[in-house]
């Protein structure tokens, strides 16, 4: 979730191909290739989804246990409005987290493969930020912008998002292959000629990657920081306040439209980083 | 030692037929789908006796490497049939009636060159102390008796090389399968390793099946050259190689002019009747 | 470049790594003596923070406050010790809903590893669950605790703290172990099949080792985030006991004591780094699996 690098277990050897490139290694391009492949995931769905209805009636389960998905999706159309009003409030603050902690995390990449002396500084910072739960500064963070400000959910959000875009461009800068480089130095090349039409051309997709995982966690963490305090109005303070009424159906119907956000905000990048990585893709 | 095998196979006495190690009929191999098939081998008959060591040379995309996994069922074929000492190919692997060694070493990293070597005796429950005995056997036949615990990134490429072709006779194999197990060294290494290869099996009288593309190495090693040409996959000529026993042969034998006169035939098989002619269509 | 951050692994990395934890110190006092008391506005919008010593205490005093007794009741430990006490309790939590991860990952890796079908039905959900918050849920597993029995078996707040720390932990290691089983050369499958072993024997000797260089990241992965979820879901679900809470909890002491609301965020980074120091320890011991990292 939070500032957790969500990089592609790695593999061990030293060409590792483009496949690197995906959240932990998945292409999103696998998903529109899946072809005949895209009914067996459906199926399995529907079938979960009708286990799911089945329990809930045959136990006669209780709603504050778990609702079914009928009365989930019936809850989410009576209240639409609410959950998108608060679906826009978490968006918000997402969206503002991943644009900032993009442009920083690239600037900051950039800044770092130019000058190695920054990159071994922030080393140290970067390890802690992605095994400590950023969420968890939340609390004083609201201390130090005001607790009635929604600025503590972006930047936490940002946090976020600034560790894997800021890990993935890097490495993606790291990324030209000698030979690229050794041919743009044949050709009498200046230093921001083999920049532009090498080093960025190669790092592009490795940003993206970084800009797709985070986007997630964009959503994830200023979900959660709404549930460390600050003011109402979010997806997150609504689960709790719809829980805390008793009212678990519509709690369910506002994590349904949490769920649309995530999955909003993964298509927008996915699509994205399938548009600039377009030529990049096999070798 | 596979004696129970051995037993059912070899008819031993009795004056019957001998078996051949390897028999192969009318195979086809076609890959690729049914709208754009690619013919890898076509009506590929071949017969290999027992303790023969036979080559099959031919430019990329003859099909050498696919039959060689034909007859390891690694693959089987389209139409035709393959039988190994009178089994079918499956039966032939349940069986380990054969060793294999590839192009690359294939040594599993974690584990040390003995441990490599023990592998397949290891799966098939050998006991840990014939196991032991027997691995000091094979490290000691391909010179590596220093080197059991070395792992495989410590050894050069010829001796992860030799750790190879120990392992595929770690079963005592009457038939050995090798998929240009040299065609990654270089060529005094090489030269070496054959040298060891032909006395190996001079002293383990195994049949092989040996893949490659060099001819001094198929007309070094072979008792018949099998020469195949590509797409389709066929086999253009068999040429016997008359230099003697596996036990003969030294490293001597590639100074004489026998041993020149027979790359000539290979190399004459190879190119067809115009060499010329077809090396040039070839480069291109 | 590569080999420069190769190298960097010597001995001057101890004094790059203290200026990595100097500078954002200098950073912080830098800005707490320069920036304005009431932060950077813009329109309204807060760019900066407040600079107040209570909104950014001084270092010295948050870890002064780390030295000092936890409360001003009477007989209050020392803080450290509580955080200690506080972290210790997550991690044995974090800890559990990691194992739990990590065995249905793997299960999850095989059975897709074993079965094309399960593959193709299994791993757009698997990635599609990591894309949504699922997490949002967390408050409502709290009636879960005591309300759940299946006979003897009562379910506990503890436990659903688990399995949302299960459900961040699951996923690294499905896809990490997935890749890693396929990652085997072909020539190794293939000297597998001419050994005659089955799926399971192969798995065994073949694919389980080979794809330790992949399970290491991924474990270390999910101990990272088996600790976030287990830190969030304290949090939302209430469980008393742990550094979660306690961070909550701290949280509205800032007003008369600034230090206080940093000693639990030490605790966490110290939870993080433990969790992913104890994941370096099984790398280490499997280090004969990752010969293959060095050689290449």
């Amino acid at each position: 979730m939070s500032g957790i690098v969500q990089d592609p277990p790695a593999a061990p050897a030293a060409g590792v191909p483009p496949e690197t490139r995906g959240a932990a290694g998945i292409d999103p391009g696998r998903f529109s290739g899946l072809g005949h492949h895209i009914a067996a995931p459906l199926l399995l769905g529907a079938a979960a989804l009708i286990l799911w209805q089945g329990v809930v009636w045959v136990l006669e389960i209780e709603p504050f246990i778990v609702p079914g998905p009928l009365a989930i999706v019936e809850s989410f159309a009576d209240n639409v409005a609410n959950v998108m009003g608060a679906a826009v409030v978490t968006g918000v603050n997402a969206a503002v987290g991943l644009v900032l902690g993009a442009v920083l995390g690239v600037a900051a990449a950039v800044a770092a493969a130019a000058v190695p002396a920054l990159d071994r500084l922030a080393a140290p910072v970067v390890v802690a930020l992605s095994v400590i739960p950023i969420v968890a500064l939340a609390p004083v963070l609201y201390t130090m912008f005001g607790a009635d400000q929604q600025a503590t959910r972006q930047v936490v959000a940002g946090i976020a998002v600034f560790i894997p875009v800021y890990v993935n461009s890097l490495r993606g800068f790291r990324q030209v292959k000698p030979v690229h480089r050794d041919l743009m130095r044949s050709y009498a090349a200046g230093k921001w000629q083999i920049t532009r039409s090498v080093t960025l051309p190669s790092a592009v997709p490795y940003m993206f990657t970084g800009l797709r995982i985070a986007s997630s966690l964009a959503v994830v963490s200023a979900l959660i920081a709404e549930y460390f305090g600050g003011p109402v109005g979010g997806l997150g303070k609504s689960v709790t306040s719809a829980a805390s009424s008793s009212n678990y159906t519509l709690a369910w119907a506002y994590v349904l439209g949490a769920v649309l956000l995530g999955l909003l905000f993964y298509a927008v990048t996915a699509a994205l980083e399938k548009y600039f990585s377009r030529h990049t893709g096999g070798s | 030692m596979n004696g129970r095998t051995d037993s059912l196979t070899t008819p031993e006495g009795g004056g019957a037929v001998p078996v051949p190690a390897v028999h192969v009929a009318g195979v086809h191999r076609v890959f690729g789908s049914p709208r754009s098939p690619v013919q890898a081998l076509r009506d590929v008959s071949l017969s290999i006796a027992e303790g023969e060591f036979v080559s099959l040379i031919g430019p990329s995309g003859c099909g050498k490497s696919t039959l060689m996994r034909l007859v390891a069922d690694l693959d089987s074929p389209t139409t035709g049939s393959i039988s190994v000492f009178g089994k079918s190919t499956r039966q032939a692997r349940l069986d380990q009636d054969y060793g294999i060694a590839f192009q690359q070493a294939g040594l599993l990293p974690w584990r040390t060159v003995r441990g490599n070597i023990e592998l397949p005796l290891q799966t098939h429950g050998a006991a840990p102390a014939a196991r032991r005995a027997r691995t000091d056997d094979l490290l000691d036949m391909v010179g590596l008796s220093e080197f059991g615990g070395h792992y495989p990134d410590q050894l050069s490429g010829g001796m992860q090389q030799r750790v190879a072709i120990a392992r595929s006779l770690a079963e005592s194999p009457k038939l050995l399968l090798m998929d240009e197990p040299f065609g990654a060294l270089d060529e005094m290494t090489r030269e070496r390793m054959q040298n060891e290869l032909i006395r190996i099996c001079a002293e383990t009288g195994c049949a092989v099946v040996f893949v490659t593309h060099s001819i001094p190495e198929a007309v070094f090693l072979s008792d018949r050259v099998v020469v195949m040409s590509p797409r389709p996959g066929e086999i253009r000529e068999i040429v016997d190689i008359t230099l003697g026993t596996a036990g003969a042969r030294g490293a001597g034998l590639r100074e004489e002019t026998s041993f020149y006169d027979a790359i000539r035939s290979v190399r004459e098989a190879l190119h067809g009747s115009e060499p010329a002619a077809v090396r040039g269509a070839e480069t291109r | 470049m590569k080999t420069e951050s190769r190298r960097r692994r010597r001995p001057s990395a101890v004094a790059w790594g203290i200026g990595g934890v100097l500078l954002p110190v200098l950073l912080w006092e830098a800005y707490k003596a320069v920036g304005p008391a009431s932060g950077v506005s813009v329109g309204g919008v807060p760019l900066l923070p407040r600079t107040t010593d209570l909104a950014m205490p001084h270092v010295w005093t948050m870890l002064e406050r780390l030295l000092a007794p936890e409360s001003s009741a009477s007989g209050a430990g020392p803080m450290w010790l509580a955080v200690l006490q506080a972290a210790g309790f997550t991690l044995g939590i974090a800890g559990a809903g990691w194992l739990l991860g990590v065995a249905v990952g793997l299960g999850l890796a095989m059975l897709m590893q074993r079965f094309r079908s399960a593959n193709s039905a299994l791993l757009p959900w698997i990635i599609l669950s990591q894309t949504v918050p699922l997490i949002a849920i967390a408050p409502l597993v709290r009636r879960w605790g005591s309300q759940l029995e299946f006979g003897p078996f009562i379910w506990e707040n503890w436990m659903s703290v688990a399995v949302i720390s299960a459900y961040l932990a699951f996923f690294p290691v499905a896809i990490g172990a997935l890749r890693g089983f396929g990652a085997p050369e072909k020539a190794h499958e293939d000297l597998m099949r001419t050994y005659a072993l089955g799926w399971w024997q192969t798995f065994l000797r073949l694919r389980l080792p080979a794809s330790v260089p992949y399970l290491l990241p991924a474990l270390r992965l999910a101990a990272a985030n088996a600790v976030i979820g287990a830190v969030v879901a304290e949090v939302s679900i209430g469980l008393r006991g742990g550094i979660g809470r306690m961070i909550v909890e701290f949280a509205a002491a800032a007003g008369g004591d600034p230090g206080k609301p940093w000693a639990p965020i030490f605790g966490a980074v110290l939870l993080g780094l433990a969790a992913v120091g104890f994941v370096a320890l099984i790398g280490a011991l499997l280090r004969r699996y990752r010969r293959g990292e060095q050689a290449a």
